[in-house]
């Protein structure tokens, strides 16, 4: 059968004040937290695979905190089969590299035709761990798409890339990361809401993936935070209200800046 | 001196202007050398030596514009690895556009080393430091400034489009064509349509070292115009708002924020923008800020340097016309 398998994120709501902890990592702990709001824009490109094309089963992949499957019961309940939550102490403070290692290592525990992610998390937003899953998978890559098609064994996308619109196409198994131009998610219903508390939800251990500790979390990553300087709060900017002379005002201080 | 790889991409022959602040970077670190991909690569060599670049390698097989991101790493991954063995490679730095990211990242994965993504500054480490190059990040709103180096293996980089002006530095590089032997996964995904936007005859919004946005506080699609005007007295790109894209007022091609374009000018002055925290995410880095809006509360005054509460539609004028009547 195929399989089809998203990637969600636990992110903590951008809303919230955001704080780093001794260690130079985020404070996930201190924000409540959510689905990626951009991570559901894949569960909807897949349910909407699922329901063109008969037989593909629909796996949601997390790795994080306990709360993180939160994610993964709030994407069950828009639909889809079954999840996994990877999660071991060992991985707080795991970079993009490590995160994509750790993701590569369940996607091919679990086996998948098609991996489907949002087109970054709301919270790091680098954006580079579809592109690195797809390294590491030895699959091909398409990322951002606005519009999305399957057939058969063949994936065609179209895209916004900065200077020009294009249209791409590649074979499966790939990874394919979309964006929010791929349409609204839809919200899950009351009837969803309850058949995903009876769905199998699975948690694996790095033990379980094979996956040496040493080579996850804060002490392997291949990059060091040196300082952390909270910026001077920009609140010292002026703000006037317009008297019939803001204009003057606006072009006076963009000459002070030179802009003008 | 160690080989600094600048990774420039000239689909159209021309050396884009942040390829240039990455240059200008790139000597704080050690000699400069441009990787410029695109059949048409030769074009930019005038204005890559004159910016600095002492060895350019061309590569210009048409699989680096025909299929996606791999045959560009991989092309690197040999360039660095022939570099590596020569003069000694210092780093690799890239735009932090999507593709500059995705390709640093890959390429940081083969070379065994660490990737740090956008940076809005990148200098060398301080003498006798376990650091060779140091670079800065802006995170969570712009709200701290985050200094980190590459750990493990040669700093791969990518840094924001004005980081720095770029500033010539003339010089006779050594051209080396490179023909690259590429993976069968290399040419797995083929960009079969691309369609170049119309050039607005503007800036790129991406490059652009002052940006004019409008939003739904415009009222009207009609009211771009006024945006438009504003922004070729200055010079500027102009952005739009989600709002303003959903309601089909102005190109996605143009829309600042999380899920549009990130921007970091030197100038950015948002026009009827409430600065919802999905707009504050693409143009939080920028280096003044400057915004119009009716609302006293709107979000977006939290950030500016200068703000102004009032009604757009007489402001927007009244500046319009002062920096006329300045310019004589």
């Amino acid at each position: 059968m195929p399989r089809i398998v998203v990637l969600v994120k636990y992110t903590p709501d951008l809303t919230g004040d955001r704080h780093f902890l001794p260690d130079g990592t985020v404070d996930r702990g201190a924000v409540a937290g959510r689905l990626s709001e951009l991570d559901e824009h894949a569960a909807e490109q897949a349910l909407q695979i699922k329901e063109k094309h008969d037989g593909w089963e629909l796996t949601y992949l997390t790795m994080g905190p306990d709360g993180a499957v939160d994610a993964l019961r709030k994407a069950l309940s828009m639909g889809g089969d079954a999840a996994v939550h990877v999660q071991d102490d060992a991985l707080h403070g795991s970079d993009a590299m490590a995160t994509s290692l750790v993701l590569a290592a369940a996607l091919s525990r679990l086996g998948f035709d098609l991996v489907l992610t949002g087109m970054a998390s709301t919270d790091a937003g680098m954006g580079v761990v579809p592109a690195l899953l797809a390294e590491r998978l030895s699959v091909p890559q398409i990322t951002f798409a606005g519009q999305l098609s399957v057939s058969d064994d063949t994936i065609e996308i179209i895209r916004d890339s900065d200077a020009s619109t294009e249209t791409l196409v590649t074979r499966m198994p790939a990874v394919v990361s979309v964006t929010d131009r791929t349409g609204e998610a839809r919200y899950p219903s009351f009837k969803g809401i309850m058949s995903a508390k009876k769905k199998p939800v699975q948690t694996w251990s790095l033990a379980d993936l094979g996956v040496d500790p040493a080579s996850v979390g804060l002490a392997a990553a291949r990059t060091a935070v040196l300082s952390v300087t909270p910026r001077p709060a920009r609140t010292a900017g002026q703000l006037v209200k317009d008297d019939g002379e803001a204009g003057r005002a606006l072009a006076d201080f963009l000459a002070a800046q030179r802009f003008i | 001196m160690a080989q600094v790889l600048v990774v420039v991409d000239a689909a159209d022959g021309s050396a884009p202007k942040p390829a240039l602040e990455l240059l200008t970077l790139a000597r704080r670190i050690g000699q400069p050398a441009a990787v410029v991909f695109g059949p048409a690569a030769e074009q930019a060599v005038p204005t890559l030596a004159s910016y600095g670049a002492a060895v350019i390698y061309l590569v210009e097989d048409p699989a680096m514009l025909s299929h996606l991101v791999v045959p560009k790493v991989e092309a690197l991954q040999q360039i660095a690895a022939q570099v590596a063995e020569g003069d000694g490679l210092a780093a690799v730095l890239l735009t932090a556009s999507t593709e500059g990211k995705e390709i640093g990242a890959r390429l940081a994965l083969r070379l065994d080393s660490g990737f740090i993504s956008d940076a809005v500054d990148v200098a060398a480490g301080e003498p006798g430091s376990d650091h060779a190059v140091v670079a800065t990040q802006s995170v969570f709103a712009a709200s701290f400034l985050v200094t980190s180096a590459v750990t493990t293996g040669v700093p791969v980089i990518a840094v924001k489009p004005n980081a720095t002006t770029p500033t010539e530095e003339p010089t006779e590089p050594v051209v080396q064509r490179v023909s690259p032997e590429l993976s069968a996964a290399a040419l797995a995904t083929e960009v079969t349509h691309r369609e170049v936007r119309g050039s607005s005859g503007r800036p790129e919004l991406t490059d652009a070292s002052v940006v004019v946005s409008g939003g739904r506080g415009l009222g009207d699609p009609s009211q771009f115009e006024m945006i438009e005007r504003l922004a070729d007295l200055l010079g500027a790109a102009v952005g739009a708002s989600r709002a303003a894209v959903d309601a089909g007022w102005y190109p996605h091609s143009n829309q600042v924020g999380q899920t549009g374009k990130t921007v970091s000018p030197q100038l950015y002055l948002a026009i009827g923008i409430s600065g919802a925290i999905q707009h504050r995410a693409g143009m939080q880095t920028s280096k003044t800020i400057a915004a119009i809006n009716k609302d006293p509360e709107a979000p977006i005054f939290e950030l500016t340097d200068f703000g102004v509460i009032g009604d757009l539609h007489q402001v927007v004028p009244a500046l319009t016309d002062e920096i006329i009547r300045r310019r004589g």
